[in-house]
């Protein structure tokens, strides 16, 4: 399974939770397992957060493809001026 | 990312070189059209009502002797615009929410800030405008207002949205707050990293709103059709954003509304969003008039987004051998009068140039009386590192080891575990600073009152939607359609090179231009370092698809497998001579053949770009005091930046000087004044003060390139490191000079004098 770990900017929607593992095949899949797991967390998913799986950053990348050993990481979207 | 996107080094011919932009010469000579030369025929003059008061419930808007002036045609106030429910969506800089963009674009409940919408009038003359907005009758009832962003946060605050509980705190807040948000991020224990050092340094600093100062103002032109179709013309960083943003505001289908992007004179973060778009479409409805609307200064200083004033407070710790034990900051940032400041990417940069084992950041986006901010050229960065960097050099001080020197013991690498989320890829921070201490000016010598500073920067570059056509044309010259915006910093010409480059022609065979929305799906704004890199990456993919298909017509022609043809050097040849000869086909060649072998040919690409590669820059700057006026001369100025591969080298040399300069008048000059009424004091060039070339030296440069594997040439992106670091560099510079470390932004010549003062004092 997927190694998910959350930024710590995050915990606060999350109880307190800053890492689990998951079976998800994309990000799309993932997203909608974390929005399950903490509904506080899903208004934020589609506007707010970005994936960095194996150390490779993805923004609003649904169908990025999510490998079984990956390590996964989600944290503020980032965008600039 | 397909495999064939990324970096593969290899021997290129136009990439790399020096040729003249494809827009430059309608630039020099006056024939570019900006947002204010677009006009239409029966044209009527938009112009905005602005509250006088910082913070005011509105009671009543009366416009009847305003619509009885002969000459006005139309007149917009609330009622003319729906009420929105809270909506978030990615706006370019931050996130926005429609709830609040309709009421940033015409106050609702109350006005939040000086210069806060209140009615639009639409005229035959910009005169009849003007005496129209006279007279519009408007009850006020005055309520307290708070500017400053540390008072803002104090539970006795006037608060501007009594809704409004702080999200991020739990359990949630019972009271309201004007802090809309509280941002936390932790890597390691620092506690015990603070346990572990024998040197701390602590300082608190505050820095007060800059405008991005683009010299263009906001300007645009909408024309609406009886059928509910609307055209807007617009100086705009995002017309797909713009788009949008007025669909939604406008209730009106996306496919009903076509955006022409003009030429722009700067944006920098300050055009990702809508201010006059909506009210001029929402004016040309009602008068079924074009309505065009083109601020002045002053209206661009009291009613567009500077970015925000901040306070940060750091705390560093260190072993006398030079090694971060521990790092910790709160960054306070105002946010103008809706939510939505820059402190969550400020939070994520302010330690990234390091590798450290225990960091503690909290961000605070804050409400306040002011306008709301936009973004600002790497949002919220310069004054982060403005923070940290003084304490970095102060830290190296104390530690009695070089500035660099400390850095690089703690730089970031490959592989670095980031504290706000991944660990870092392939990145060139040490590559910049060992290039800064190489570089002669590190060691060149200094006189009296002359002081050296270093600092750093970080941005982490982003990529996005992008969409770009390639249309081979009938004499075998191309045309190059690209769905980003180019914001004058050579975007045309970086892409024109890429696809020169990819399909092996000379560059001046090859004519970009900016789309207009009707040509391509949804495009990201130009902003975030993205536009060389995402771009780039949609014309390689569209080149190569051009290619593709070139390739498929040659085999038709020649009667060979797709696979005996081989794009090399601008012409299909035979990939294997002995194989299968064939007469080699050039652009030309093909294209004259095209209409009757199947049809014009082309090449398209529609991709979210993903992999930017996060930019490092490391500043050198030298500067003299005049003890007597406080005034800081900057002497000489070097920027050291890695961009992963520069397109056009010039083109990113104006970007690392254009940055560096922003980033100087930040540092000495620059600062919104309100009076105690809460009114801006300085909404004009007179009164805010820019650096003019005459203040500056000139502003040496060195392209570090350590290209990013997930680009085909390699590129990183460029336009927002060169201003995050200027301001510490200032300032450690300064300290260097006489001795004081300056914690306030601007170091004008006031504050530097007060700082001489107080230190001559303590020595009496």
């Amino acid at each position: 399974m997927a190694r998910i770990s959350l930024s710590s900017s995050l915990t606060p929607l999350t109880g307190g939770e800053t890492g689990f593992e998951l079976a998800c095949a994309n990000v799309r899949q993932l997203f909608q397992a974390l929005g399950e797991r903490y509904p506080a967390l899903r208004g934020h998913l589609d506007t707010d957060v970005a994936v960095a799986i194996d150390g490779e950053i993805y923004q609003d990348a649904l169908l990025q493809t999510i490998l079984r050993d990956s390590e996964v990481f989600l944290f503020p979207k980032i965008a600039g001026g | 990312m397909a495999d064939g996107l990324k970096y593969q080094q290899r021997e290129l011919k136009v990439v790399g070189t020096r040729p003249l932009r494809p827009d430059g010469v309608d630039k020099v000579t006056g024939r570019a059209r900006y947002g204010a030369d677009i006009n239409l025929p029966g044209q009527l003059i938009g112009k905005v009502l602005r509250s006088p008061h910082a913070h005011a419930r509105i009671l009543s808007i009366d416009i009847s002797l305003a619509l009885a002036l002969p000459g006005v045609k139309a007149v917009v106030t609330r009622d003319d615009f729906a009420d929105m429910p809270e909506e978030y969506a990615a706006s370019g800089e931050l996130t926005i929410n429609f709830r609040d963009v309709t009421r940033n674009m015409m106050a609702r409940e109350k006005v939040l800030y000086d210069g806060h919408p209140v009615a639009a009038v639409a005229a035959t003359s910009e005169a009849i405008a003007r005496h129209a907005l006279t007279l519009i009758r408007v009850d006020y009832e005055i309520l307290p207002h708070v500017i400053d962003v540390v008072a803002a946060m104090q539970p006795d605050a006037p608060l501007l949205n009594e809704e409004q509980y702080t999200e991020g705190v739990k359990p949630k807040p019972t009271r309201p707050s004007n802090i809309a948000k509280r941002l936390e991020f932790k890597l390691g224990d620092v506690a015990a990293g603070f346990g572990e050092a024998e040197v701390i340094v602590e300082r608190e600093f505050n820095t007060k709103p800059v405008h991005q100062g683009y010299i263009e103002p906001q300007a645009c032109i909408a024309s609406t059709t009886e059928d509910g179709q609307a055209e807007l013309w617009t100086s705009t960083q995002g017309h797909y954003v713009f788009r949008s943003q007025c669909a939604k505001v406008l209730q009106m289908d996306v496919s009903k509304i076509r955006v022409t992007p003009t030429e722009i004179g700067g944006g920098f973060g300050g055009k990702n969003n809508i201010y006059n778009e909506p009210l001029a479409i929402a004016l040309s409805k009602k008068s079924h008039r074009p309505v065009k609307m083109v601020m002045i200064r002053e209206e661009v200083f009291r009613a567009t987004g500077p970015t925000s004033g901040g306070n940060v407070k750091v705390k560093l710790g260190a072993t006398r051998d030079g090694r971060i034990t521990a790092a910790a900051a709160e960054l306070s940032f105002q946010a103008g009068a809706f939510p939505g400041s820059s402190v969550a990417p400020a939070s994520m940069c302010a330690f990234t140039r390091y590798d450290l084992a225990n960091v503690h950041v909290i961000g605070n986006d804050v409400i306040v009386n002011r306008p709301k901010v936009a973004a600002y050229r790497a949002p919220g960065a310069p004054i982060a590192a403005f923070a940290v960097e003084s304490v970095i050099d102060e830290m190296a001080k104390k530690l009695g080891m070089d500035p660099i020197a400390f850095r690089l013991k703690n730089a970031a690498r490959e592989g670095t575990q980031t504290y706000y989320g991944p660990k870092l890829g392939k990145i060139g921070y040490v590559e910049t600073l060992e290039a800064a201490r190489a570089h002669p000016h590190y060691s060149a010598p200094l006189g009296p009152n002359q002081g050296r500073g270093v600092a750093t920067g970080f941005w982490f570059n982003v990529g996005g939607e992008t969409s770009a056509a390639l249309n081979v044309n009938e004499d075998g010259t191309v045309t190059v359609m690209l769905g980003t915006i180019d914001v004058a910093g050579g975007h045309r010409a970086s892409m024109a090179m890429m696809v020169a480059e990819e399909l092996g022609i000379a560059v001046d065979r090859v004519r970009p231009q900016v789309a207009d929305t009707s040509v391509f799906g949804f495009n990201f704004v130009t902003a975030g370092s993205r536009a060389t890199f995402a771009g780039g990456m949609a014309c390689v993919v569209a080149a190569r698809a051009a290619i593709e298909e070139l390739r498929r017509r040659v085999a038709k022609i020649r009667e060979v497998p797709l696979e005996a043809v081989l794009w090399t050097d601008g012409q299909a040849e035979p990939a294997d001579r002995a194989a299968q000869s064939f007469a080699p086909m050039s652009l030309a060649d093909i294209a004259k053949l095209a209409g009757r072998t199947g049809g014009a040919i082309a090449g398209h690409a529609e991709i979210n770009a993903q992999g930017a590669g996060p930019g490092f820059g490391t500043h050198i700057v030298d500067v003299e005091v005049d003890r007597p006026t406080g005034a800081i001369k900057i002497l000489r100025y070097t920027v050291v930046q890695d961009v992963g591969r520069a397109i056009h080298p010039a083109y990113v040399e104006g970007q690392l000087q254009g940055g560096a300069v922003q980033g100087i008048g930040w540092a000495l000059n620059e600062e919104y004044v309100y009076g105690a009424d809460g009114v801006l004091q300085n909404p004009g060039f007179l009164d805010y003060r820019m650096p003019v070339a005459s203040d500056l030296p000139f502003i040496d440069t060195v392209i570090v390139e350590v290209p990013n594997p997930n680009h085909p040439y390699g590129v990183r992106g460029c336009g927002e490191v060169p201003i995050i670091a200027p301001m510490a560099a200032i300032a450690n510079a300064v300290e260097n000079a006489v001795g004081i470390r300056l914690c306030e932004q601007p170091m004008s010549p006031p504050r530097v004098l007060k700082a001489l003062g107080a230190v001559r004092a303590g020595k009496s």
